[in-house]
């Protein structure tokens, strides 16, 4: 559900980028970036690999360099004292691997010279338990915990629910929304396209460019599919795959994704199958498939 | 013929990894094993290609040279080429000269890793290389293929393409069993078995585990009972034993996969408790 939000001018910015660019060498890995998180706010940050979100998210944090624009982290440029108003659980957790539980804890609060958190139930019969030996969902609410022992005012996540089962995943979630309630700002990506409805807001990255932002309808734009029912799925899959169309399996179902139906039932017609073709809306990953096929414009 | 895994209970110690599950499937198929970390998808897998012996049950699968397996770990060799790695394993199954060849180049090219034949495997994005790891398991063109997690930790676009690698396997007969820890690759296949804890927690096509389904989820802005419900979003979603329980001011919904398999995984937890 998206909440209303003030006018983007007169809303205070936790995390902001404008018209960020980063190139490397002959590759430009950002093209003209323009984003904010606001408190509050849920973000979700997609793309494929290499559309640019990792380089995006180490700009606005003040860890890599930009080649043109102007990012602001908590209302100036992102230093070290900035950072440390910061929660950020990496792809890989940031856990040290042969510390235990409470040793883990206890660095991270130092640092940020914050007090240990409270651990939750799951995680306090295994406290000198070694982070190795620890199941994945543990290890990803322990990373949560120590993202947030400092009370940060913006939390970044890269990947938060990778590997883990629908619970888990759902009490990961759960923390989230409770950090944004408390006015915390979270920018949070994932290749978990069911998570896309967990957020208040997406960016859509593809080849170094914002290329849609807002709901998942905004996301999904135009790009339509078509649902083919044939009492010989693998047969139809066959012959479109043939003609070079992109086509998946759903279930007993197969889709093309930006295609054309008229064509779709000449090339079943032309191998003798009749079908029920439906137009239905791409679903996120199919949108990203579509622009991930297409030729960057000039 | 349909391959099967029956029953089966496997225990490593005192851990009881499999408690009596059933798998099966039938040549042009898919069927997705849904769960996280330790759910035991990849042990299931594993006594399916004779990796795991049973405590208790029945497996009916081919002889090891008509299984193709990939393993979680993706399974190439890292300083090999692409083409290297095709060619190891097609020699271990008997292939050679043009035969090799012509089976090699056409996996490749479905895979689009035809440019990147003389590539070394640690070169190659994840995506890439689980897409190699796809076609070193289907080189023999096996009647059985066991992919364990082909998608996880890759991006969208790659998952796609490997998804449409799987149904062309299964579109040519292959019957194709994967798991997975994303809801939406179990709702693509034809049949899904999702596990908790090694014991199964629903089973069947998508639209029989929904019709199965005892409860209802109502959607709400606060939760009545925090303990049985979740986030979706700004609300939440709450089971409820049954509809009539569901209070006035919240909303009954039609449950999806992630309703069914969150509410099953959390009836399992508090099986000692009411669920009230």
């Amino acid at each position: 559900m998206i909440r209303p939000v003030a006018a983007e001018t007169d809303r205070p910015v936790l995390l902001r980028a404008d018209r960020v660019t980063r190139v490397f060498g002959a590759f430009t890995a950002v093209d003209d970036v323009t984003m904010r998180v606001g408190p509050g706010e849920v973000v979700g940050l997609l793309g494929a690999n290499g559309a640019g979100k990792t380089t995006l998210i180490r700009m606005v944090l003040g860890l890599l360099a930009m080649t043109k624009g102007d990012v602001e982290l908590l209302g100036g440029p992102p230093d070290r004292e900035l950072r440390r108003r910061l929660g950020y659980v990496p792809q890989g957790l940031g856990l040290y691997r042969d510390l235990t539980v409470r040793e883990n804890l206890a660095f991270t609060s130092q640092a940020y010279g914050a007090a240990p958190p409270e651990l939750p139930q799951a995680l306090r019969a295994g406290t000198d338990r070694l982070i190795a030996e620890l199941p994945l969902g543990l290890q990803r609410q322990l990373a949560f915990l120590c993202a947030l022992a400092h009370d940060p005012d913006v939390l970044v996540l890269d990947e938060p629910t990778s590997g883990v089962d629908a619970l888990a995943r759902a009490a990961l979630w759960d923390t989230i929304h409770e950090q944004a309630e408390k006015g915390v700002g979270v920018l949070v990506t994932t290749h978990n396209m069911q998570e896309a409805e967990q957020c208040d807001r997406l960016l859509l990255m593809s080849q170094a460019r914002l290329v849609a932002q807002g709901s998942e309808a905004d996301i999904i734009g135009s790009t339509t599919a078509i649902a083919i029912r044939t009492n010989d799925w693998a047969r139809a899959f066959a012959v479109l795959n043939q003609a070079g169309q992109p086509v998946m399996l759903a279930g007993r179902d197969v889709r093309v994704a930006d295609a054309d139906a008229d064509q779709v039932r000449r090339i079943l017609a032309d191998a003798g199958m009749t079908a029920d073709i439906t137009g239905v809306p791409a679903t996120i990953e199919e949108r990203m498939m579509v622009l991930a096929r297409t030729p960057q414009a000039p | 013929m349909t391959f099967a895994v029956r029953s089966a209970t496997v225990r490593f110690g005192d851990t009881l990894a499999l408690d009596d599950v059933t798998l099966q499937v039938e040549p042009g198929s898919v069927v997705a094993v849904v769960g996280g970390d330790g759910a035991g998808k990849t042990t299931l897998l594993r006594t399916l290609v004779g990796e795991v012996q049973l405590e208790r049950g029945e497996v009916d699968a081919p002889p090891p040279e008509a299984i193709g397996y990939m393993p979680a770990t993706a399974g190439s060799w890292l300083s090999l080429s692409v083409a290297q790695n095709m060619n190891f394993v097609g020699g271990i199954y008997g292939l050679s000269g043009n035969a090799l060849a012509s089976r090699r180049d056409a996996l490749l090219d479905r895979a689009s890793l035809r440019d990147s034949f003389d590539r070394l495997s640690s070169q190659l994005s994840g995506g890439m290389r689980r897409k190699l790891g796809f076609s070193m398991a289907m080189v023999h063109d096996p009647p059985l293929l066991v992919l364990d997690e082909p998608s996880t930790g890759i991006d969208p676009v790659s998952r796609v393409d490997l998804w449409r690698l799987v149904s062309e396997a299964a579109s040519a007969g292959a019957a194709v069993v994967m798991s997975t820890t994303y809801l939406d690759e179990a709702e693509r296949a034809a049949n899904l078995l999702a596990l908790d804890g090694g014991r199964t927690l629903a089973h069947g096509t998508l639209q029989e585990v929904l019709d199965s389904f005892d409860g209802a989820i109502a959607r709400t802005p606060t939760p009545h009972r925090p303990a049985w419900a979740w986030r979706r979003g700004r609300d939440y979603h709450e089971y409820w034993p049954r509809a009539a329980d569901v209070p006035f001011d919240a909303v009954v919904v039609t449950p999806d996969l992630e309703d069914v398999v969150i509410s099953l995984s959390m009836l399992k937890r508090h099986e000692s408790e009411p669920a009230s």
